[in-house]
Formats: structure tokens, C-alpha cells, sequence
């Protein structure tokens, strides 16, 4: 099933929750994903939302698989209505699709697959559920058609319900019950995927927030503060949860403004901190960055990206900001721009963001965007033991025999032995004014002005030996590449997959560290005959950026901006496309 | 701690600013209190007011303009064992940071914000300010300014500021003792200070102010909010100088489980509830 029936894979199968906002698609679909990575299965689950806190269409794709899978796909195996708008996904049937709704509900007119109208209002209703329990029904449903085990899907509601209340627990199993007979009833009409057998050892489900988050936890961080926004509230909204456990201030604060002013405070004191927003809150931080650059002060902010310009489309996707993150901030500063690959990779690229951040006196922007933020992967296991937290601060000794401390000392790396105020031995200055070794005001342009440009700037030569070059997939010595950053990582590996099952020569070259960039890391563009740059804009912003770098012109593009992610198909069609054109550069 | 300890810096400002009345005033509060100055933390924004902790011996984060509260904040609530004092001008804690100044006071967060209020832009060269009088004229309001000037003392208290008071860069005892007590507070601390901007503001000058303020009486009741109110609206012939209001509610540091004991900074992070953490997941 899916884009990748064609290759060695027996499960690859798509289960879609539609309805409007207000009626549980994420209950439901966490519920599956959670129980699908338990059993061992791969699973990428993405939500399609409206800016709307009731109503509207949304949707809540599940994709589970018994190899890794890291995009959503266009076609859906098992879609749930519970509206009359989820009709807009029959397209994504096929024929031996399945379409669960409830036309007492919501009616639903007939598609592609094989529609069951179930009473799934009444089902809950007569074993005892109220109406918010037509998720469980639904949830039920699903893992009845999949012959799901029902032992262990029972236990799993009475460990999730019975939490706060025995009785909503029991309520719950019940419901689920009947939807899961129900189901079984049907099954040796309906044929549907088998998986009561587990596909590997329990995985974790985690949100792609979530992951930033347990990055910055492991790394130390003890203080966010943040102004709501979509979509990097899932941020904040985690750490709160473990603020007591893990000695993290979460403040939510006036502004975005007031947020990276806190932070950078914060920071001088002593604590690793951090920040979160979308576009438009990153555009009110950036006078605010610029000062963390001045002061030397590390600082992880968090850039969740979404389509703009202005508000533009709160809930959805984009890659937009890949330049503006580069450029962010007034005069001449050194920092790290990071776009992390995919769920796994936000918890490691936070975790390296601090030491990078503490490592250089500098800020460090990790670039993640609606698809990331707002989906669940299956993962192993996220190995914190990894993770070494390197604070490069000043040990009590040496601060009792610097009598003479200097903030900013003058150093060949640029970066000075970093004090904390409240010490015993000496003062610590910082000034968003230029200033001397010490921290105070100065206008002496002949020395001390040229000196601290170069000194701050002198930053971004060890910076070039820290960064990785792009992640490489597919054949060492293909005859073309595709090029990419950030959240397309898993649909643009698919899609190589795809070409190369075409026969197509065609590998992966994919980003995660976007500045500073190196010329070095370009060397593979001169052994392809064919180089796409496939991203989530429309004025091809890496692509812009390389050409910069190496001064290769990337005029063979692949993009899309109507907020939605990449699916593999349409990389692979665009690519297909591309070649036919003539693709030689 | 001796006040030659404080230091003896070179000034960026114009003989007879009223900054060097309050850097004065705040040498002997900080010598009368014997602060710890390794523990203290001064916090500045922008503008000629914001250079004081340039001009004393001690810690500082001279950040953005506006931005002093913010960065305070901050500080404060990583390490709560830290004095957090802010000094900045009325242009910047009133005006760029007027939403800053709002939502400290609601946090109640545990610092002191001492503000140089000459009723101008000095560093600019001679606007208008948040505080400037109705018909106050300048290159930049040719007509007089028509804005009603923003009330910082009934702003506070209207906000739950727990330690709201005014003084004059004139008075050194007056003003050393008004910082003494809003160090000395737990909470919000405002010290509203009037002084004069030699250069550009011609109207409010020493004398202007001098003749014009009038402390408190005696038995004035400080925890009487509608009284204090009154007095913090107070302008014109007669400007009550002393602690407006005083109220008791917990600081944000103290409502805050997280670092009622310990500063955050001091309990540091725990990456060992990780393993415990990640078991969630599965």
C-alpha cells in the first residue's frame, strides 16, 4: 500500500482521522500512534489543522510501517470520517481503501473504497459512553479492522484513562468493546492488513515539540521564556509539565520582545535559556539577538517556521525563513543557524545548540516549521547518555586568580573565558554599546571599535570546523543529487528511493547545519551531472544560498509554498518532470 | 563597604545633570546598606540615565534600549540571590518599555526600578517624553504636546506594585533613603526620581522641581490605596515626594514553588530525570 508497495515491504499503511476541530482527531490519532509504536511499528503521524479552535476540516494522518517512514503519503488505506468535508480525501482512495462513518452523524457520499457506515454515536451511547467517547469507538474501529490485539489495546485505555479516574477507564474499555466486536464482525468481509503480530521492540512516540524540548532538557537548560504561537507552543507547553522535576523557569511573557530580553538575562546569570517562536515573534526578537551577538551571551532560540509573509497561515507548513534566520539582526555578529532533519534530530540538535551556544559566546537558531513541530515518529530509543554538557565557564580557581577579569578578552579565537556575576573575585559587565575588554562604553574607533568587530567576528573560523556537511543518501558516486534542508528529509529519502527503484542514479544531499556555510561542503556538486534543490519556498532560499557560497548557479528547483508538506510522489513526479526538461545544469 | 569602593568614574553628562544628584544618592544607599555588591546586579537600558552602572564599581547588563525590565527579569529569576537594581530614564522604562514596566509589576518580580524622570529625551537631543507636561514644547511637538503624560506612580499601583515611591535628584537623603527601602522590599520596587535636564528641558528645572515638592505628612498612610492614589496623581504646584504606596503580596520568586528554597541557578539542572522522563514515551 502506498508509495511503497512497490519495494520489499509488507506494511506501509495510511490511516486518516477527519473531522472538525473540536471533535477529538488528535485523541484518536494519538491513541493509534502510541499504541502502533508500542508495537514495535514504524509510525509518522502528521495533523493538517485549521486556524480555528472549533469546526473547519482537519485531519490527523497516521502512516505505519514495518520500515522507517518519515513523510506523510498521498493515499489513505483507512480514512475516518466524522464529517460530511472529510469527502475532500476520497481521492486518496483506492480500491481496497476503507471509509468509516457514521451517516446518523455526518452523511457521507460513496468513493473509491469500501465505505462502512457504522452507528458509532449509538455504539458508545449503549455501552455506556458519553458523546466525547465516538473517538474511542472510532479509535476501536480501526485496530478491530487491523486485528489489532485487543488485550493489549484494553490495558493501554485503562493505563491512560484510569489515570485520574477508575471509573472513565472502565467507561472507556467498554466502548472500545463494542467498536473493536463490531469490527471483527466485519473483518472476513472486509480483507484489511494483519497486525497482531509485533513488527519489532516497543518504540517511543514522540511530537516533534516534544523532542526540541527533551534536547533542551538534557542539555541543562533551565529557563524558556516564550509568547504563544503557532507552532512553537508545544515547546514551552512541555516544559512547563516538567518544570519542578527538571529546575526550568517557564515564563510566559508580554512579548517576544520581553522573551529574548528575559532569556539573554538569564543567560548573563548563569543559566542555559532559551526562546521559542514562529516568524512573526522571531521578527519582534531580533533586535534582541543582535544583542545576545553584542554581549556574547548564549542563547538558543527556537524558530518554528510557518507560511508568511505577516500571519500568512498559522497551522501549516513552510520553509520561508531560511535567509531571514541567517540575516536576522542589525550589524555584524557570528551565530549557527540549524534546520534539523526530522523528530529525532530536534532532540540532538538541541542538545548541540547549547554547547555550540556556550562553546562561542554566541546565539543559536535550530530551524524547525509546522511539520515537525505538529507530528509523532516512532523512535528507538533517544539516547541522552549522548549528550555531554559542556559549559565552558570559568572554574572557582581560576576566578580567584584573575584579579583582573576581562569579559571580553581580547583572544585569537575571539572567545573570552566567560565569568558569572555573583562570583566573589570580580565583576562581570556586559553593554550593548561597543565597549572595551571590561564590558564598559567606549567610541575609541582607532583601537578598541576595530578590535571588537574582528574579535566577535573572529568567532566564525572555528564555527567552519564545528559545522557538518550535508548528510549524504543513496549511492556514493550517483550521477545526480538531490539537495535539501530541514523538515523534507524523509520525503525527498523516499523519493530518492523511488528514483533510484526507476533506475534513476540519484542520491541525497541534505542539510542540517546552514550557517555559517562552507565551501568545502560542496564538492559533491562537481561530480553530478544534475543538481535539484527541493524546498518548502518559492524563491528557492538554499538553492540562493549555495549559489552565494560556491558560486554554482541551482536554477533546477523544486518548491511548494501552499503550506502543505512535501510528499514523496510529488518530488518524485517534479524530479521526473525536471529530467524530461532536459536536466543537464 | 566604604563609597570610595564604588569607584570614582569619568561621566558622559552635562554639568549639572541631575544624574550625578542620584548617582550620589545611590552610592550612600548602597554604602548604608552595605550591599554586597559581588551579589548585586545593576540592569540599564538606553539614554544618559542608563550609563549609571557604567560609573560605578559593580556588576551590569547595560542592555537595549526599553528592554532594561526584561533583562532583569531574567536575571533575577535565574538567580534570585542576586540584588537586581534597574536605573534607566523615563523614555525608556515608560515609554519603549511602557508594556515591560506593565507586566514586572503584575509578576511582582523582586527588583528595584529606580527611574531617572527628567520629563525629556536628553540623549536625542530634546523630545518629548511619556512624562512630558500637557503643552510642553519642543522641535519635535512645535505646538506643545497634546498626549496625556503617562502617570508611572498611579500606573503602579493601579498594577499591585507593592513599593511605589518618589523623590528629587535635589535631595540626597530623601532620595538614599527611598532607594534603601525599595532595595529593602521584597517585590516590585518603583523610585520614581524627578530631576532636571539642564540642557533641554528649560521648563522643569531645579527650581521648579525644588519649589514644588512636598513630602508626605508624618502619619501618612501608605497601605491606604485610594489615598495613596491621590497622591500619586498629585502635579502641579505641590508634587508629594516619599513612599506612595506600600502593600504586602508575595514576590514572584516566593510564588513560585519552582525556587522558593534555592535559586534555580544554585539547584542547577537535573539531566538524570531524563531516563525517567523518556519512559513516558513508550
Amino acid at each position: 500500500m502506498g508509495l511503497q508497495g512497490s519495494f520489499m515491504s509488507n506494511v506501509d499503511l495510511t490511516i486518516k482521522i477527519a473531522g472538525e476541530a473540536g471533535q477529538g482527531l488528535q485523541a484518536i490519532g494519538g491513541l493509534l500512534s502510541r499504541l502502533f509504536a508500542r508495537k514495535g511499528y514504524h509510525v509518522f503521524a502528521n495533523q493538517v489543522v485549521q486556524s480555528r479552535v472549533r469546526g473547519g476540516h482537519n485531519w490527523f494522518a497516521i502512516r505505519i510501517a514495518d520500515h522507517p517512514v518519515h513523510s506523510p503519503s498521498l493515499k489513505t488505506d483507512i480514512l475516518v470520517a466524522l464529517d460530511t468535508e472529510s469527502s475532500c480525501h476520497l481521492k486518496e482512495l483506492g480500491k481496497d481503501s476503507i471509509v468509516i462513518f457514521d451517516s446518523r452523524q455526518a452523511a457521507f457520499p460513496a468513493g473509491a473504497g469500501r465505505m462502512l457506515d457504522v452507528p458509532m454515536a449509538e455504539l458508545a451511547s449503549k455501552a455506556g459512553g458519553n458523546k466525547l467517547m465516538v473517538n474511542t469507538v472510532a479509535a476501536s474501529l480501526v485496530l478491530g479492522l487491523l486485528n489489532f490485539d485487543s488485550g493489549e489495546f484494553f490495558a493501554f485505555l485503562v493505563q491512560s484513562f484510569g489515570k485520574k479516574d477508575k471509573e472513565t477507564g472502565e467507561t472507556n474499555v467498554k466502548v472500545a468493546r463494542a467498536g473493536y466486536d463490531f469490527a471483527r464482525k466485519l473483518t472476513p468481509a472486509v480483507k484489511t492488513t494483519d497486525v497482531s503480530r509485533p513488527a519489532g521492540k516497543p518504540k517511543m512516540l514522540v511530537g516533534g515539540s516534544e523532542a526540541v524540548a527533551l534536547g533542551a532538557l538534557t542539555a541543562g537548560c533551565q529557563f524558556i521564556s516564550a509568547y504563544p504561537m503557532s507552532p512553537s507552543t508545544g515547546i514551552m507547553t512541555y516544559l512547563a509539565s516538567k518544570a519542578e522535576l527538571c529546575h526550568i523557569v517557564v515564563e510566559q511573557s508580554e512579548d517576544e520582545v520581553a522573551s529574548i530580553n528575559m532569556a539573554v538575562g538569564a543567560s548573563f546569570a548563569g543559566v542555559r535559556a532559551m526562546t521559542a517562536s514562529s516568524g512573526g515573534g522571531f521578527a519582534l526578537m531580533i533586535e534582541g539577538l543582535s544583542l545576545a551577538g553584542m554581549v556574547e551571551t548564549p542563547i538558543v532560540v527556537v524558530l518554528a517556521q510557518r507560511p508568511a509573509p505577516a500571519t500568512g497561515l498559522p497551522t501549516r507548513t513552510a520553509q520561508e525563513d531560511l535567509l531571514f534566520a541567517i540575516h536576522a539582526g542589525h550589524g555584524e555578529f557570528p551565530r549557527v543557524v540549524m534546520a534539523p532533519a526530522d523528530i529525532e534530530g530536534c532532540f540532538y540538535a538541541t542538545a548541540r545548540a547549547f554547547n555550540l551556544a556556550d562553546k562561542y559566546r554566541i546565539p543559536v537558531i535550530i530551524l524547525t516549521d509546522q511539520l515537525l513541530a505538529d507530528s509523532f515518529a516512532a523512535i528507538d530509543a533517544l539516547h541522552p547518555e549522548k549528550i555531554r554538557i559542556q559549559r565552558y565557564l570559568m572554574a572557582e580557581g581560576e576566578l580567584g586568580q584573575a584579579k583582573d577579569y576581562k569579559s571580553f578578552l581580547l583572544t585569537p579565537s575571539g572567545v573570552s573565558p566567560r565569568a558569572l556575576p555573583g562570583n566573589p573575585y570580580c565583576f562581570v559587565a556586559a553593554d550593548s554599546d561597543e565597549h572595551d575588554e571590561y564590558g564598559r562604553i567606549t567610541e575609541d574607533l582607532d583601537e578598541m571599535r576595530p578590535r571588537m568587530v574582528e574579535k566577535r567576528n573572529r568567532k566564525m573560523k572555528g564555527l567552519l570546523r564545528e559545522l557538518k556537511g550535508p548528510s549524504w543518501y543513496g549511492p556514493r558516486n550517483a550521477k545526480e543529487v538531490l539537495v535539501g534542508w530541514g523538515s523534507t528529509y524523509g520525503a525527498l529519502k523516499e523519493a530518492v528511493d523511488a528514483l533510484q527503484a526507476d533506475g534513476v542514479s540519484v542520491a541525497l544531499a541534505h542539510f542540517e547545519d546552514l550557517w555559517p556555510m562552507d565551501k568545502r561542503h560542496f564538492d559533491f556538486l562537481k561530480k553530478v551531472r544534475l543538481a535539484v534543490v527541493a524546498e518548502n519556498n518559492f524563491t528557492g532560499q538554499l538553492a540562493n544560498l549555495i549559489t552565494r557560497t560556491t558560486g554554482v548557479v541551482m536554477d533546477r528547483r523544486i518548491s511548494k509554498y501552499n503550506g502543505l508538506p512535501f510528499t514523496a510522489r510529488e518530488v518524485v513526479d517534479a524530479y521526473k518532470d525536471l529530467r524530461k526538461k532536459g536536466g543537464r545544469r | 563597604m566604604r563609597p570610595e569602593d564604588l569607584g570614582n568614574f569619568e561621566t558622559a553628562w552635562c554639568p549639572g545633570c541631575g544624574n550625578f544628584g542620584i548617582l550620589d544618592a545611590l552610592k550612600d544607599a548602597l554604602v548604608k546598606l552595605d550591599i554586597d555588591m559581588h551579589k548585586t546586579v545593576f540592569v540599564s537600558g538606553i539614554g544618559q540615565a542608563a550609563k549609571e552602572p557604567q560609573y560605578l564599581n559593580c556588576n551590569f547588563f547595560n542592555g537595549l534600549h526599553g528592554r532594561a525590565i526584561p533583562a532583569a527579569t531574567g536575571i533575577k529569576l535565574a538567580n534570585k540571590d542576586l540584588h537586581v537594581i534597574v536605573t534607566s530614564g523615563d523614555g525608556d522604562i515608560y515609554g519603549e518599555g511602557g508594556n515591560h514596566f506593565i507586566h514586572a509589576i503584575r509578576r511582582n518580580i523582586d527588583i528595584t526600578v529606580i527611574v531617572h524622570d527628567n520629563q525629556i529625551y536628553g540623549l536625542t537631543k530634546g523630545q518629548a517624553s511619556p512624562t512630558s507636561d500637557l503643552g510642553f514644547v519642543t522641535k519635535v511637538q512645535p505646538h506643545g504636546v497634546i498626549n496625556e503624560p503617562v502617570h508611572p506612580l498611579a500606573m503602579a499601583i493601579a498594577l499591585g506594585a507593592g513599593f511605589v515611591a518618589r523623590s528629587f535628584s535635589g535631595d540626597k537623603a530623601h532620595l538614599s533613603s527611598m532607594i534603601q527601602q525599595a532595595v529593602a522590599f521584597k517585590g516590585f520596587s518603583l523610585v520614581d526620581v524627578l530631576q532636571p535636564c539642564v540642557t533641554f528641558n528649560k521648563k522643569n528645572n531645579f527650581a521648579w522641581y525644588k519649589h514644588r515638592i512636598q513630602p508626605l505628612p508624618q502619619d501618612y498612610d501608605a497601605h491606604n490605596k485610594a489615598l495613596a492614589f491621590e497622591k500619586a496623581l498629585q502635579w502641579g504646584d505641590a508634587i508629594p515626594v516619599g513612599v506612595i504606596y506600600r502593600d504586602g503580596r508575595p514576590a514572584y520568586e516566593d510564588a513560585c514553588g519552582l525556587m522558593a528554597e534555592k535559586s534555580i541557578l544554585s539547584q542547577g539542572p537535573d539531566p538524570s530525570k531524563l531516563t525517567q522522563i523518556l519512559q513516558e514515551f513508550f
